[in-house]
């Protein structure tokens, strides 16, 4: 078949997505990584029609706790009030517009704006207003409470938010999701998984689908992350794929397609866990412990679903933005476009609420052999898709980037290194885009 | 009778030409030449932007590498396939504001301010500002680092985007 330069579907370029079920091709428009026109559509398509992960209830621990953030380009209050409740609040005095909270985190009684004063409680109602008398019988404190996000509901201490009244409850969202979430909080006895201290907010000057792709595409595990695989096995991991079974890894993985645009690998495991498969990085006194946790699963949960949690290893995406990477250590990770070509990253190592300091240290260790932008795995993966980005440039003449690996199998036959499960994220963006209109 | 050779005492002038030695060594990636001015319980640390203070075993860093760790993290940063570091940054330090401040056993205690260029073909010029907190000991009679922290100052990592070389 002859194509266009560039261009194999010049006849549909109308479309971001062309996908040929008949003939096993998948192809999207690189315009939709490099466009501005294509991110402000996102932005209402995609960021202000899903539930979009704010934070995690462990984060707030006490009544008047509070973490300033952004979500979806807009400046938030993640907050407990007096009463235990927990909020997620625009953080923009309804007076002029000012955000009357400032610092990253703490705890507060009360949060006023610094422009006139205005005071709101911990839940957002308005407090106080200087010289109130000013403003009449008619003005009424109740009616200008800080404004919370339109909708906010949790899974199992995962709080999100969502900027449409009309979506559907997030435990339906969430779909097969859920399970791959409950994979990640049954690790803990007591089913309490808790942010430790310590956040990575980095940026990475590529286009943020970008890192739902690397997030979860096993295919480049071999060449990005070759230091990496040589670290492990000087430390006496067998990273070697075996013979004739055709995998590019050293063990099997599936990517999986979890319903309403969410997707994970699930993989044999083969690189360690803190939850709970000892390596040498660990350290010989830690074998007991490790053995010890595994116990402690297998009583609680039987061996068969012990083994599903600590044999496996599993890089989740709840669509748009969350990546949970149950992998090395857990990391929670989430990203928000600032730019056509540039994203946000915050990325958090989640634990045990009950690890002892030796486990909680051993947890920490092991996230930074692969994660976060001082890892031995995280800076490559930044510079792949800053170089893809910089490829990009060129997306006139080349205009189409290939997505069809693993097309010709079934969907149960999906492995981690081909792209079934990248596919299932740019279908439900493409539907979402179109649905816009 | 004390005097500069000292298990735990050292002047200022030593000390000075020893960062910027070691400086010079980075910048010109001899990264084994900077790896033997390392003892053998060497940590290298580089604390998460929110919390420059906190320990490592309760708080995730963004590096905190045991000497294990850090000779395997040379071992990459020479390898063509450390992608983010290939090819390698060019890189300048500026270290000033030298001084020591205390002792902790037989170690030295000294702290630095830094800023570190670092420039790649297509790409921005990054600066990463900061302070550096050592512990450097005498092995041999040499100044030799047992612990070195490269706090940065920025709130957030932000557009540094990376430590992937040795900061």
């Amino acid at each position: 078949m002859l194509y266009l330069p560039g261009n194999p579907h010049a006849a549909m370029n109308e479309r971001y997505v062309v996908e040929d079920r008949a003939r096993n091709t998948f192809s999207l428009s690189r315009e939709t990584l490099v466009s501005s026109a294509v991110l402000e559509k996102e932005c209402r398509a995609i960021f202000d029609t899903c539930w979009i992960y704010v934070g995690h209830a462990s984060e707030l621990a006490h009544p008047g706790d509070f973490r300033t953030r952004h979500v979806a380009g807009r400046p938030v209050i993640f907050c407990r009030d007096k009463a235990g409740a927990i909020h997620v609040l625009l953080n923009s005095c309804r007076h002029r517009g000012a955000t009357v909270c400032r610092e990253r985190e703490g705890n507060a009684r009360q949060f006023m704006c610094m422009y006139h004063g205005w005071t709101y409680e911990t839940d957002g109602m308005l407090k106080a207003v200087p010289g109130a008398e000013a403003y009449g019988p008619d003005f009424d404190k109740r009616k200008f409470g800080l404004v919370p996000v339109p909708r906010l509901e949790h899974y199992r201490g995962f709080y999100f938010a969502c900027f449409d009244r009309a979506a559907v409850p997030l435990v339906e969202y969430l779909a097969g999701a859920k399970e791959y979430i409950d994979l990640v909080v049954d690790q803990s006895p007591s089913g309490r998984m808790e942010i430790i201290a310590g956040v990575q907010e980095y940026d990475i000057k590529a286009n943020w689908k970008l890192l739902v792709e690397n997030s979860v595409d096993d295919y480049h595990l071999p060449t990005v992350h070759t230091t990496w695989l040589n670290y492990m096995k000087n430390a006496g991991v067998n990273v070697r794929p075996p013979k004739d079974e055709g995998l590019l890894l050293p063990s099997k993985g599936w990517g999986r397609d979890l319903g309403n645009g969410h997707l994970t690998t699930d993989n044999i495991n083969f690189r360690g866990r803190p939850v709970a498969r000892w390596i040498s990085i660990y350290g010989e006194d830690a074998k007991a412990d490790i053995e010890a946790i595994r116990r402690e699963l297998v009583a609680r949960l039987g061996a068969e679903r012990a083994a599903r949690i600590a044999d496996t290893n599993r890089n989740l995406v709840v669509f748009p933005n969350l990546a949970i990477n149950d992998g090395s250590s857990v990391t929670v990770r989430t990203f928000f476009p600032i730019a056509p070509d540039r994203m946000r990253v915050t990325a958090w190592c989640l634990g045990p609420a009950e690890e002892t300091r030796a486990q909680r240290a051993r947890r920490l260790d092991a996230f930074l052999t692969f994660y976060g932008p001082g890892g031995f795995a995280t800076p490559d993966d930044v510079a792949a898709l800053e170089a893809v980005q910089q490829g990009l440039a060129a997306w006139r003449e080349v205009g189409w980037s290939d997505m069809s690996r693993g097309m010709a199998k079934s969907a149960g036959e999906q492995l981690n290194t081909d792209e079934g499960h990248v596919r299932v994220f740019w279908r439900r963006w493409s539907e979402l885009m179109d649905r816009a209109g | 009778m004390s005097d500069r050779r000292n298990a735990a005492s050292a002047t200022r002038e030593e000390v000075e030409d020893f960062l910027y030695r070691e400086a010079t060594l980075l910048d010109a990636w001899k990264l084994d030449e900077w790896l033997a001015l390392t003892t053998a319980d060497c940590g290298y640390y580089v604390p998460p932007n929110d919390k420059p203070d906190a320990d490592h075993r309760s708080t995730l860093f963004t590096i905190a590498d045991n000497h294990a760790r850090l000779v395997e993290r040379i071992k990459r940063l020479k390898d063509p396939s450390a992608h983010a570091e290939y090819p390698p940054s060019r890189t300048r330090r500026l270290i000033a504001n030298v001084r020591i401040t205390g002792s902790d056993g037989d170690a030295i205690e000294v702290a630095a301010n830094f800023v570190v260029y670092r420039f790649r073909r297509d790409n921005d010029r990054r600066e990463f500002v900061g302070h550096y907190r050592y512990k450097l000991r005498r092995e041999n009679g040499a100044l030799r680092i047992a612990e070195r922290r490269a706090i940065l100052d920025g709130e957030e990592l932000g557009a540094l985007g990376a430590v992937s070389f040795i900061l």
